[in-house]
């Protein structure tokens, strides 16, 4: 387990390859996601701040991204500030997410044209260190252009968040490129909570944490946000917490 | 024509005396207008406008949407207009007369092409000219072009070729900007002329540095700046800029400024630069906030303008609701800067985060009246739907359109057997065949 062990030995290490790392040396600021069981194998305890990360949507989310936009926007509902939302075309149906937490007055939309526009816009406005988040829909993510994202929010401190989004399922595998990226998540569709009557549920999602840096992969259950953008852990119908299963495996799929 | 012959042909005619001074004035006047929509205008009297549009136009959704726009707010204040744009003064002058269109964009490098058609008159060319040519049987501006152009030139003089290479855009033609006198406005010669970047960007610095005392001086923050740069060859270059607010900070100014300075072509060295704050409102010193009571919301406004200077205000926006019940309508786009009322959608109902527009047919198989499909087909996958909820009745707004009087939309929210989500809908309420045409469509993905 990531945060098990807390041996001096280890920590000094740690401080030594945070060091090495270079950048601020002061300790970096998460976002927890309130959630015990993501946050305990999230280095820091939540989502680093100042940091860039990336989420697609699993099987058919990777090209509409559905999931992946709405958990962008609980993220960034509970940041402060304004948030920058990029994207090529616009899709995006903002009822929903000021559903998430997030109100229409909060968000500004850039609609760039191309992906080349959204990566200039992405990286002036993690730069600008004013907003809460950047959330960004990009399709190629070259490790180029992801350092210099990474660099960016770095610098400012304001969370960056590229939805990764394809025009088809089969250019999904891009996802397993390198990228600068902190870390790496994959939002799927899972059949709602079951009702004891007929109808459709809370949502319910399978979180899929592929890659963190200095953490291990591990994946959720998890019931969609709420109105204030806050997960859940997906209880069954005896309301009792599934234990989320660890994986051990590092590789990012 | 005489007066009495004019009124005996139209009864109702409403004669006027001519007045050139004040046409030119009233001319004059149109010009400072068309000054929002770019830098360099200048009257073209008796009748025109110039217009120099590059590196405008993309701020006004581009050449065809800003001639359109442009004729269409002219027209509304009482006077006809025809617009085109194209590579040269000449070509211009000739498609904005003499096509059979009021909006005509001529691509770049078809000016030759699109000019032969026309005739003769389009040239700008001395009555005495014209006739002759005629009396020599050319007509179309085609025919001149065909033929050997010592021999005409010997005859006509140099202007006949002069006019007909502006006419193609082969030839340049300067002309002289119109600039309001009140516009507080710097400007910097050059004993050498200058074309790199760097220096380009250094005096922009200064030009900067001194339009901002000017501004300081009158209280003042510049809403809109062009920088003109005026080449040894007599060609104007320009960068327009605007801003969201009123600004007076020389770093923000500059910023803007050299962000495109990549699109000025130097030719052969700029010895003129004027920078002039076309657009400037007052703005006021303001106490900032102790930091005893809540932190201020930071300012963005500077980010805005970055973007909305590289991609076109347009670009940028917020949603904010209308009270409509038809999801499409339900959004609108303000500006990003719009003051915010803090109002937001009704929230009891779900509602998906990707609309597809327009809603895409689906197949589907279901029990009408008011049962969710059982299945439906959509981009070619047969889905099965496991749970749903709904109907979610949605009426037309016969207050905005007739036709949708008695419209009906029956919104369904289903999953299928993977788990995902989406939003359907049913035209029509499954009975009465004048609600709609009982077909289905997806309109949304849940996340």
């Amino acid at each position: 387990m990531a945060m098990s062990s807390n041996s001096p030995a280890l920590s000094e290490l740690r401080e030594r390859i945070a060091r090495l790392e270079g950048g601020s040396t002061r300790r970096r600021e998460v976002l927890p996601f309130g959630v015990s069981e993501i946050d305990r194998v999230l280095p820091g305890g939540g989502l680093a701040l100042g940091a860039l990360h990336e989420v697609a949507g699993g099987a058919n989310g990777a090209v509409d991204g559905a999931a992946a936009a709405l958990w962008a926007a609980g993220v960034a509902a509970r940041t402060r500030g304004r948030v920058l939302w990029c994207v090529t075309r616009q899709d995006l149906f903002a009822p929903s997410l000021a559903q998430a937490g997030l109100p229409p007055g909060r968000v500004i939309y850039v609609e760039a044209g191309d992906e080349a526009a959204v990566l200039a816009c992405f990286e002036e406005g993690l730069r600008h260190g004013g907003l809460g988040a950047v959330v960004a829909e990009l399709a190629r993510l070259p490790m180029t252009s992801s350092r210099r994202l990474q660099l960016a929010a770095e610098a400012s401190g304001t969370l960056g968040i590229a939805i990764r989004r394809w025009r088809r399922q089969t250019e999904a595998t891009d996802f397993g490129q390198p990228t600068a990226a902190v870390s790496r998540w994959r939002v799927s569709a899972l059949s709602s909570r079951p009702l004891p009557v007929p109808g459709v549920g809370r949502p319910r999602w399978r979180l899929e944490l592929l890659r963190v840096r200095a953490g291990e992969s591990a994946d959720f259950e998890v019931e969609s946000c709420d109105a204030k953008g806050r997960l859940a852990l997906s209880s069954d119908l005896a309301d009792r917490s599934s234990a989320p299963q660890a994986r051990s495996i590092g590789a990012a799929g | 024509m005489p007066a009495s012959k004019a009124q005996v042909l139209v009864p109702d005619i409403v004669s006027l005396e001519l007045d050139p001074a004040e046409d030119a004035a009233a001319l004059d006047r149109l010009a400072l207008w068309a000054l929002r929509y770019a830098p360099i205008v200048a009257p073209d009297p008796p009748d025109g406008l110039i217009i120099d549009t590059s590196g405008a136009d993309h701020l006004h959704g581009g050449e065809a949407a800003m001639l359109t726009s442009l004729v269409d707010r002219i027209e509304t204040s009482g006077i006809a207009a025809r617009a085109a744009v194209a590579d040269a003064w000449g070509t211009a002058h000739a498609a904005a007369r003499f096509l059979a269109r009021p909006v005509s964009v001529i691509p770049p490098r078809q000016a030759a092409a699109a000019m032969r058609d026309l005739p003769i008159g389009a040239l700008r060319l001395p009555t005495s000219i014209v006739d002759g040519l005629h009396f020599l049987g050319f007509e179309r501006i085609g025919d001149v072009e065909d033929t050997p152009k010592a021999p005409l030139t010997h005859r006509f003089g140099p202007e006949l070729m002069r006019r007909l290479d502006q006419a193609m855009a082969r030839a340049a033609e300067p002309f002289e900007p119109l600039r309001s006198p009140e516009q507080i406005e710097v400007r910097r010669a050059f004993g050498e002329p200058i074309g790199a970047a760097e220096t380009i960007a250094r005096y922009t610095g200064k030009l900067v540095d001194q339009l901002c005392v000017a501004l300081e001086q009158q209280g003042l923050g510049a809403r809109r700046l062009d920088l003109l740069f005026h080449r040894v060859d007599n060609r104007i270059e320009a960068i327009r800029v605007g801003t969201a607010a009123p600004v007076r900070e020389s770093r923000r100014l500059t910023r803007l400024l050299t962000d495109r300075i990549e699109t000025v072509d130097p030719g052969f060295g700029i010895e003129l630069m004027t920078l002039t704050a076309t657009l400037a409102e007052p703005l006021r010193d303001r106490q900032t906030i102790s930091s005893l009571v809540e932190p201020e919301e930071p300012d963005i406004s500077d980010l805005i303008d970055v973007i909305a200077n590289r991609l076109g205000a347009s670009r940028l926006y917020r949603f904010a609701p209308v009270e409509s019940d038809v999801p499409e309508r339900s959004v609108k786009r303000v500006a990003p800067t719009a003051p915010e009322d803090g109002a937001s959608w009704p929230g009891e109902w779900p509602r998906p985060s990707r609309l597809l527009s327009p809603p895409e047919p689906i197949d589907t198989m279901a029990l009408l009246p008011d049962n969710p499909p059982v299945w439906f087909t959509w981009r070619g996958i047969r889905r099965r739907v496991a749970r749903a909820d709904g109907p979610e009745r949605i009426f037309g707004e016969w207050w905005l359109h007739h036709a949708e009087t008695t419209s009906v939309r029956d919104y369904f929210r289903v999953e299928d057997e993977s788990g995902e989500r989406f939003w359907i809908y049913r035209a029509g309420d499954g009975e009465d065949p004048a609600t709609g045409s009982h077909k289905w469509f997806l309109h949304g993905i849940f996340a």
